[in-house]
């Protein structure tokens, strides 16, 4: 059932042994339970094994997996009384970044983020999560009804960033995210933002200039893909894996640097291996992260966000160097 | 051999340059024409024969804007250098090194401060010439430390990026520039100050998706490449050819992105006007009152040539949104 990275091969072929010994199961004969335990355990100790070591290209594959949380699943989990909202009121609806009202544990929140889709049909509806100046200008209003509600702001981020196209350029795709950006550091509500995926580039800080802003262990986020950086410097994408390094994109580093607030811990094996229990643990996460915000006065939110950017990559803050 | 090649070819190489300076004539990288360099430089570096406007550096840009000697820098803060250690095929330290020493700056962004016309005015001038006039931390600091002259001095803030977009070799930090020169330049504004950008070739990535697209006036110079996404990634993603004219200055403001482009001749004329426009409301002629007793200067809250717009600011409060803990980041 799993899309298996290539990375995971030895995994995957314990666990096709496993269905096929459950396959022949109740055939008769041997006691075969022993040897699926025995399996399983291996299963456990190889993912463990290869999990624990992930190199940041690795991370970047698992940030990209198919079978990543998605908006959709997070929302349907973690929100009740949800209703969609749509349209940026002055083009169109942008099916990459979805958002609307409901209850995150009890309060009444307004959400946003990207969404990358689950099947192929949805993921070309939703442009692989992709968003145009209309979806930046949706995430605006989404935010500014927020303010106007007094409402706290949760984002989910997982893009490859904003689409590179013709229309999206004449819509003015690098001033609808300033806009998005300035809209949130100016909001005198609670927002927590997570990346939960990828966390690309300009299309990732529009939803995410946060109070905090949290990361999935095998998240990523970084100011360029390995693959654009590689074709730059190393003049060719097949260098992806040392930019991956040299950028430092990981969930790890971004805690370091002070950019991410707090990591998540993932399942064994990833998020994908466990979805439902992964959004399980960012809402609780989200959660702690509110909790000390929502008593916050609206100056002195907006103050402790733009503190929070201020501070970042300053020689006080511990940068010059591990 | 060794002293052929050591000692008389250097001298000979010596001679021959002191002879024709290669630095002469100039030849526009648009239309091919030779241009006597002098000429080109009266010219703030237009192309006489095909109007092209090359890049200019940020001191020359400051230069042209205040005029040579009429501006005082701007001292810019210390930040970490190379804070992720990065390395591609070459050491990011050493790039750093070399675009330092060839063009004379430390980073990417020059900050100046002078008058247009009399109304006092920082700007900050992006090089091109130092690593694409990417933005670091360093090229995020200027343009917060610009942000911090102009309101300290009741001043209109003017920039004028020339840049590739974020510098990759600062990884996460650098995209961390986009929320922090959102934050200066909406600063300016807060205090009631006219923000501008003048738009220069190029301005993409992340510098256009952050603090140059938020001036209260947007200025572009004649056929500057302005955008978000670069063409070659927007060509390989849409397998098409671009429109004519897709990015230019003039191709921004026909879709609303750009209030005017103008020639660089025109440039300072116009901002010049602008800043006095939107910073001395009352025409400075109507601005002198005979003063009742002669001999004694007019009080000077009746003078309508103080500049007003900080003191409204500061009235409505507007101007206290930054909070005084700031100061002590």
């Amino acid at each position: 059932m799993h899309s298996f990275l290539d990375f995971e091969q030895s995994v995957a072929e314990l666990e096709s042994k496993i269905d096929g010994l459950r396959a022949t199961q109740g055939m008769g004969g041997v006691d075969i339970q022993d040897e699926i335990k025995r399996l399983e355990d291996k299963v456990q100790n190889t993912l463990q094994e290869i999990y624990e070591n992930l190199d940041p290209w690795r991370k970047v594959q698992v940030a990209r997996h198919p079978a990543r949380p998605k908006l959709a699943r997070i929302i349907d989990r973690l929100i009740e009384d949800y209703e969609p909202l749509a349209g940026d009121r002055t083009f169109g609806e942008d099916a990459a970044i979805g958002g609307g009202i409901g209850r995150f544990n009890g309060r009444s929140v307004v959400v946003m983020g990207t969404e990358k889709g689950s099947t192929t049909e949805d993921r070309l509806k939703h442009n692989f999560g992709m968003a145009r100046p209309e979806g930046y200008r949706k995430a605006r209003r989404l935010m500014e009804m927020a303010e106007r509600f007094n409402l706290p702001l949760l984002s989910f981020v997982d893009t490859a960033g904003a689409y590179p196209g013709v229309g999206a350029e004449e819509r003015g795709q690098a001033e609808a995210i300033a806009r998005a950006i300035e809209t949130g550091l100016q909001l005198r509500i609670p927002f927590v933002a997570a990346i939960v995926g990828e966390g690309g580039s300009g299309g990732a800080i529009a939803l995410a200039a946060a109070n905090r802003v949290l990361m999935l262990e095998h998240a990523v986020y970084s100011v360029i893909s390995p693959e654009g950086c590689a074709s730059i410097l190393w003049r060719s994408a097949d260098h992806a894996k040392e930019a991956a390094t040299a950028l430092r994109l990981t969930a790890q580093e971004m805690e370091r640097l002070k950019v991410a607030d707090r990591v998540i811990e993932e399942p064994l094996g990833g998020a994908h291996r466990d979805v439902d229990g992964t959004i399980d643990r960012l809402g609780a996460a989200m959660q702690n992260a509110l909790d000390p915000l929502v008593v916050m006065d609206g100056d002195r939110l907006r103050q402790q966000r733009r503190a929070r950017f201020l501070a970042l990559g300053q020689i006080e803050s511990g940068m010059a160097a591990e | 051999m060794s002293w052929l090649t050591d000692f008389v070819k250097p001298k000979l190489r010596a001679l021959v340059r002191a002879d024709v300076p290669e630095d002469l004539w100039e030849k526009c990288p648009n239309c091919g024409q030779m241009i006597f360099q002098k000429e080109l430089e009266q010219l703030h570096r237009v192309c006489p024969h095909c109007d092209h406007h090359m890049r200019l550096g940020a001191k020359a840009r400051l230069d042209h804007l205040f005029g040579a000697e009429q501006w005082e820098s701007i001292a810019l803060p210390e930040v970490p250098l190379d804070p992720l250690k990065f390395r591609d095929r070459q050491r990011y330290g050493d790039r750093l090194k070399a675009a330092q020493s060839k063009t004379g700056l430390k980073d990417a962004v020059l900050v100046g401060a002078g008058d247009l016309g009399d109304v006092p005015v920082v700007a900050a001038a992006f090089d091109f010439g130092f690593m694409g006039g990417s933005m670091g931390i360093a090229v995020g600091e200027a343009v917060y430390a610009a942000a911090r002259a102009a309101v300290a001095r009741k001043a209109a803030l003017i920039i004028f990026p020339s840049s590739g977009g974020a510098r990759m070799q600062e990884g996460i930090l650098s995209l961390m520039q986009m929320p922090r020169t959102v934050i200066a330049v909406d600063d300016v504004k807060n205090a009631g100050l006219p923000y501008f950008v003048v738009l220069t070739d190029p301005t993409t990535g992340g510098v256009t998706a952050s603090f140059a697209m938020l001036g209260d006036i947007h200025v572009a110079e004649t056929g500057a490449v302005i955008g978000f996404a670069g063409q070659r990634v927007i060509a390989e993603t849409i397998r098409e050819q671009l429109p004519p004219g897709f990015q230019r200055a003039e191709y921004l403001q026909e879709h609303g992105m750009v209030d005017i482009v103008v020639h660089r001749e025109h440039l300072v004329g116009t901002l010049t006007r602008l800043v006095d426009l939107l910073i001395r409301p009352v025409p400075k002629q109507e601005a002198l009152p005979a003063p009742e007793k002669p001999g004694e200067p007019a009080a000077e809250e009746d003078d309508p040539n103080r500049i007003v717009p900080v003191d409204l600011a500061a009235e409505n409060g507007a101007g206290m949104a930054n909070g005084p803990d700031e100061k002590a980041r």
